[in-house]
């Protein structure tokens, strides 16, 4: 079972319209919810005025909350809503609920402020919400070592997830309990969140996941908001509410990638040895902390990107402005801080005149190789077998030459990406998984959630591998908390590696149980039969969160991406026209759905790379509508030419790491070095053909010649 | 209002300015047709009037007067099987938009055709690659492909980290 | 702020003198056609009135003939009849090409050339090719039709002659005589919508239309006179620049389009004076 590439579990259900998401469920009695929002980035409300007809409308402000009015999560700053202070435009205020949705719409509220002045520029703001430093050996003599010393600054901007089903919940009132139906990511923060809301014991709130259309980390922790929201409508009316967001609301006041600011100094020897690296990061949190902490962690432990280096310091922050909350976003702080590695790496080997491929592989990390933290890497590290392939499947150098003074350009970037939690998330999440016998087979019990990467299909596959049976005998029941063990949040490209190590260590010990007998046989004679187990790190893991030494995760994935451009000289857009993907990721236990997060994860690092870009005026998105905030269309995507490598790490089932989140960090880097390749120094991303043209016309005024793509 | 839904003929109460979109899925009971964005954009909401692929969150109810609407529940297509088998769909919300704007393809399309065909359905998951593997065939796209990572070349005598500082 | 819309009301008239009736008694009325900007306009509550006209029933408007030298596209076609239609590939093959740029497939099956004409969006993709068509909008009115020449449809952004009583029954394109040439840069690759957009034809006195650099759709006869007297490219860019009026927006700069306006000139000439 495990290598073998199922068909996803759910697939046909999907592809003919039968599996059904939040907005197909209806319940009786059934009310629709809205929002009302602030307008204003900050100040204080004055007054609200319900200028309609209020018959029949269930009407919730922050004074109806029965618990805490605070989004559980990591500071609890954030109000569910608004009491007199904006900090955000966007931001919630006040609830209505009806049963026919245009009146719903008509509904007319005018709200007073008294505004004050936002700060929307994070290089400006004075509130820091978590600041990191990473220090190894000595900066100043890594410098004095170096023959040179080579700068830059990058930035990037936000990005919108663009899951194609907007964030969405159903809440069903119960007697003295609620109960949430949702597409989202983590069922159990939804749960933690509306615990401390409504004020409710453990057990009078459910929360159940529903068949998610996308999530990449834009149904991590928002979804506890509007879960809220809903349960709040539902209290208030007695009824089930809906409140499913259009597109035009989720993409101005849901969460976006943290924006940042890449400093590098970067001390190297004539020959492209580092000797020193210092590099700053800034990030921008938005007006709550939300998850910006661990974003900024993880942004930083990437931050050199997968190279050795005695020497290094790496300084942090992440700061607050009055924007709507940046959040988690497939590759969590690391594609923004690889963008700046990866590019601060050419220029260093363009300084030297050196090859980019051999100044990587000469200081690749390396098996053995103490990393930033200390943390030593073990025998599966392969970032050199990565670059090789890519290198060699690509053709690279070949390209390189002949392409110089041509419109085509090729570039590449190496990555990294730890699997799993940050630091000792792991040990504190302390993660549980269950596995039930079914006359069939088993049934697998998480709170991990399917949302398009495979979840079901890989964690069946690895039970059904270690049980010995057909994946087909092998169910997974719905994540509902009132029914599953927590197995911690569907995040961190931690779920085939982490739960499924759960799961592999749950199916052996029921298969030992079994002692031979079929499933059905075994019920029969001993009766039900539920094994269920508890993360504990591996042995020898450890991680300081005061001092950031140590462990920060299990282990990493590794990827190279190279990527071929076309540069149009009438137009200056960049068009990529092949990419090669070579990732290493342990094991691929389902080689279709490693296949489909690198593919699609590399669609999505190219939009990132070349069209995404958030128009923020007055801290507002000016462009939230699918119309002007452009995201990649078939005919932007080039083919991607996939190569999975194995080299199986002992902490993982089978072998397996994360895959998840790693194929976002490459394109960025990638495309802005083959875009410096046809001999343009484009530092931040987007690339838009604006941009390439104020570069271009920076260095050197050519005429354009009469090159036509379609 | 009467019209042929799915081969079948149906007589429906809405308004005449309701999308048909909310039609399908509220007054039909047709939930496998998606909203995405309300504006034409995504392609999710794809259904077919008369043959050709529409959005049906910009086309009023009134507009299917007499005409034949077919929907993801009523196409007979091999696509779904083809898109599971090459990952074709993953989180899945755009599938069914994506299968009713390929109906309107020709047999054994070319890669390029299919890219210009479905230009108008958004898909966030699979960067398109096993929706082109599934309808123009394996050869029209990269197949993924695994191998045994060599490890990292041997460096004689002991580790890396002192040779690299001769 | 978004509008309650499925109970609006709808008229439906079976002809076309039933459709003019109705809006010069029951006026002001918003006729629909293909609809494909309606409902975002309802989404953000600019639709210009509360009550419709829907043309859709209106036989007389469809279909694409000839009417001795002249292509008469009724108000209804839609793109997808446009690309389709070999009169257009060979009369007018940039307007073709034009609605193949036109947002999606789905699109395409739905939108019209008499809402792309009247929606007056400075960015409308198939403009500046019945701009340098040098087409006739036929306007009809209960008492009356008249004829209005391309050039002098748009009085400013948004705005046309049309009076609340007229619908566009066709557009006339008379010959186009020389090589016909069209680029539309857009946001992206497909289902886009333009950042510059260029209609051209190669003539002795050449025509050129640009799109999404004004408030509507412009012919720049300064730079059409630079090349139709002998003037270099370059003179003619240096003029072009300056007879368009771009702005910043949400999608791009004005100085981009100044730009990329100069580099599609070039691109213009250079591509159409290479013999056949």
């Amino acid at each position: 079972m495990v290598g073998r590439s199922v068909p996803r579990k759910e697939g046909l259900d999907k592809a003919r319209g039968a599996a059904r998401y939040v907005d197909d469920l209806r319940f009786p009695g059934m009310l629709h919810g809205r929002t009302i929002r602030t307008t204003v980035a900050r100040g204080e409300v004055t007054a609200v005025h319900l200028d309609f007809d209020t018959r029949g409308f269930a009407v919730v402000d922050h004074r109806d909350i029965p618990g805490r009015n605070v989004v559980a999560l990591i500071q609890d700053d954030q109000p569910f809503l608004v009491e007199r202070e904006v900090r955000h435009a966007e931001e919630p205020l006040l609830l209505l609920a009806h049963e026919d949705r245009e009146t719903l719409r008509a509904a007319s509220v005018r709200v007073e402020y008294r505004p004050g002045t936002p700060v929307l520029d994070p290089e400006r703001s004075s509130r820091v919400f978590k600041e990191i430093a990473i220090e190894k050996g000595d900066l100043a003599r890594g410098f004095a070592e170096a023959d040179l010393v080579i700068e830059g600054e990058y930035r990037t901007g936000r990005q919108e997830h663009v899951y194609i089903e907007p964030n969405g919940v159903i809440a069903v009132p119960s007697g003295d309990g609620m109960t949430v139906y949702g597409s989202l990511q983590c069922p159990f923060y939804v749960h933690k969140a509306l615990v401390g809301l409504l004020g409710l014991p453990h057990e009078k709130v459910r929360v159940v996941q529903t068949e998610t259309g996308g999530g990449f980390g834009g149904k991590e922790d928002y979804p506890s908001i509007i879960a809220g929201h809903a349960a709040l409508l539902a209290m208030r009316s007695g009824r089930p509410v809906k409140l499913v967001y259009d597109r035009l609301e989720d993409m101005a006041a849901t969460t976006k990638r943290h924006p940042s600011i890449v400093r590098h100094r970067t001390g190297v020897t004539r020959d492209g040895r580092l000797t020193a690296m210092e590099i700053d990061v800034l990030l921008d949190g938005g007006a709550y902390c939300t998850l910006s902490p661990v974003v900024l962690s993880r942004g930083c432990l990437h931050a050199t990107g997968p190279y050795r280096c005695d020497n290094l310091r790496v300084h942090g922050r992440v700061v607050m402005t009055n924007t709507p909350p940046s959040g988690a976003f497939r590759g969590f702080g690391a594609p923004q801080t690889v963008f700046a590695a990866e590019v601060q790496m050419d220029r260093v080997a363009e300084a030297l005149g050196l090859d980019p491929v051999r100044l990587r592989g000469r200081n690749a990390l390396r098996p053995g190789d103490t990393m930033a933290t200390g943390q030593v890497l073990g025998e599966d590290a392969s970032a050199l077998a990565v670059l090789r392939e890519a290198v060699k499947r690509s053709d690279f150098h070949r390209k390189r030459q002949a392409w110089r003074g041509t419109s085509r350009g090729i570039g590449l970037s190496l990555f990294f990406h730890g699997a799993g939690f940050t630091g000792s998330g792991e040990v504190m999440l302390a993660s549980r998984a269950a596995l039930e016998l079914t006359p069939r087979g088993a049934r697998i019990q998480v709170g991990s959630t399917e949302m398009g990467q495979g979840t079901r299909t890989t964690l069946a596959q690895i039970v059904a591998e270690t049980l010995g049976l057909a994946v087909e005998r092998v169910e997974v029941a719905e994540p509902d908390t009132a029914s599953v063990p927590d197995s911690g949040p569907t995040v961190a490209s931690r779920t085939c590696m982490v739960v499924g190590g759960l799961l592999k260590a749950c199916a052996a010990e029921m298969k030992e149980r079994l002692g031979g007998l079929s499933p059905a046989a075994y019920l029969k004679r001993h009766g039900p039969l539920r094994v269920i187990r508890q993360y504990e790190p591996p042995p020898g893991i450890a991680w300081d969160d005061a001092t950031f030494r140590g462990d920060a995760y299990a282990t990493y994935g590794w990827g190279c991406d190279v990527a071929e451009v076309e540069l149009d000289p009438v137009t200056y857009e960049v068009r990529p026209t092949r990419v090669t993907a070579v990732v290493e990721i342990g094991r691929a236990v389902n080689p279709l759905m490693v296949a489909g997060q690198v593919e699609g994860g590399t669609a999505q690092g190219l939009g990132y790379a070349l069209l995404e870009d958030v128009v923020m005026r007055e801290g507002r998105m000016a462009n939230a509508q699918l119309t002007n905030y452009m995201i990649p269309t078939t005919l932007d995507t080039p083919p991607v030419d996939v190569t999975i490598l194995e080299s199986p790490c002992r902490h993982g089932p089978f072998g397996a790491k994360g895959v998840g989140e790693m194929p976002m960090s490459g394109p960025g880097p990638a495309v802005a070095n083959a875009v410096r390749h046809l001999g343009l120094d484009v530092r931040s991303l987007p690339i838009t053909p604006e941009k390439v043209l104020e570069c271009a016309s920076s260095s050197t005024e050519s005429e354009p010649t009469s090159t036509r793509r379609r | 209002m009467r019209f042929v839904l799915n081969g079948k003929r149906a007589d429906v109460d809405a308004a005449p300015l309701k999308r048909l979109l909310d039609v399908l899925r509220e007054d039909c009971g047709l939930a496998g047709t998606k909203e995405g964005c309300g504006e034409g954009e995504c392609g999710a909401c794809t259904v077919l009037v008369d043959g050709a692929p529409v959005n049906s969150c910009l086309v009023p109810f009134a507009h299917v007067r007499g005409r034949k609407v077919t929907t993801i529940e009523g196409l007979r297509s091999r696509l779904p099987e083809a898109l599971v088998r090459e990952g074709g769909t993953q989180c899945g919300i755009c599938t069914p938009g994506i299968v009713m704007a390929a109906a309107a393809l020709g047999p054994r399309p070319s890669a390029a055709c299919v890219r210009e065909a479905l230009a108008g359905n958004l898909c966030r998951c699979t960067g398109y690659a096993g929706i082109v593997r599934a309808l123009a065939g394996r050869r029209a796209a990269p197949h993924p492909r695994v191998r045994a990572a060599r490890g990292p070349r041997p460096v004689a005598p002991g580790r890396p980290k002192r040779t690299r500082r001769s | 702020m978004a509008t309650a819309f499925s109970r609006l009301p709808l008229l439906q008239p079976r002809s076309l003198d039933e459709a003019l009736r109705l809006l010069r008694d029951e006026g002001p009325l918003v006729p629909l056609a293909g609809c494909t900007d309606l409902y975002v306009d309802f989404h953000f509550g600019t639709v210009g009135g509360r009550r419709f006209l829907d043309l859709q029933g209106l036989g007389t408007l469809r279909g694409i003939r000839r009417r001795g030298n002249t292509l008469v596209i009724g108000a209804l076609a839609t793109y997808a009849e446009l690309i389709a239609s070999p009169l257009v590939r060979r009369r007018l093959p940039i307007l073709a090409e034009a609605s193949r740029w036109v947002g999606s497939p789905q699109i395409q099956n739905r939108g019209t050339l008499g809402g792309n004409v009247a929606n007056a969006s400075p960015a409308g993709d198939t403009l500046p090719v019945l701009a340098v068509a040098e087409a006739t909008v036929v306007l009809r009115r209960v008492d009356g039709e008249r004829r209005v020449p391309f050039g002098s449809f748009y009085t400013g952004y948004r705005r046309t002659v049309m009076r609340p009583d007229e619908l566009i029954v066709s557009i006339e394109v008379p010959p186009v005589e020389g090589r016909q040439w069209f680029r539309k840069v857009g946001t992206r690759a497909a289902q886009a919508i333009s950042k510059v957009v260029m209609a051209a034809v190669r003539a002795p006195h050449p025509r050129i239309a640009l799109g999404s650099v004004a408030p509507t759709v412009v012919r720049v006869p300064r730079t059409e006179a630079v090349l139709a007297g002998g003037g270099s490219l370059a003179e003619a860019q240096a003029v072009l620049v300056d007879e368009i009026q771009p702005i910043d927006d949400l999608r791009s700069t004005a100085a981009y389009r100044r730009r990329v306006s100069a580099n599609l000139l070039a691109q213009f000439w250079s591509e159409t004076g290479r013999k056949r």
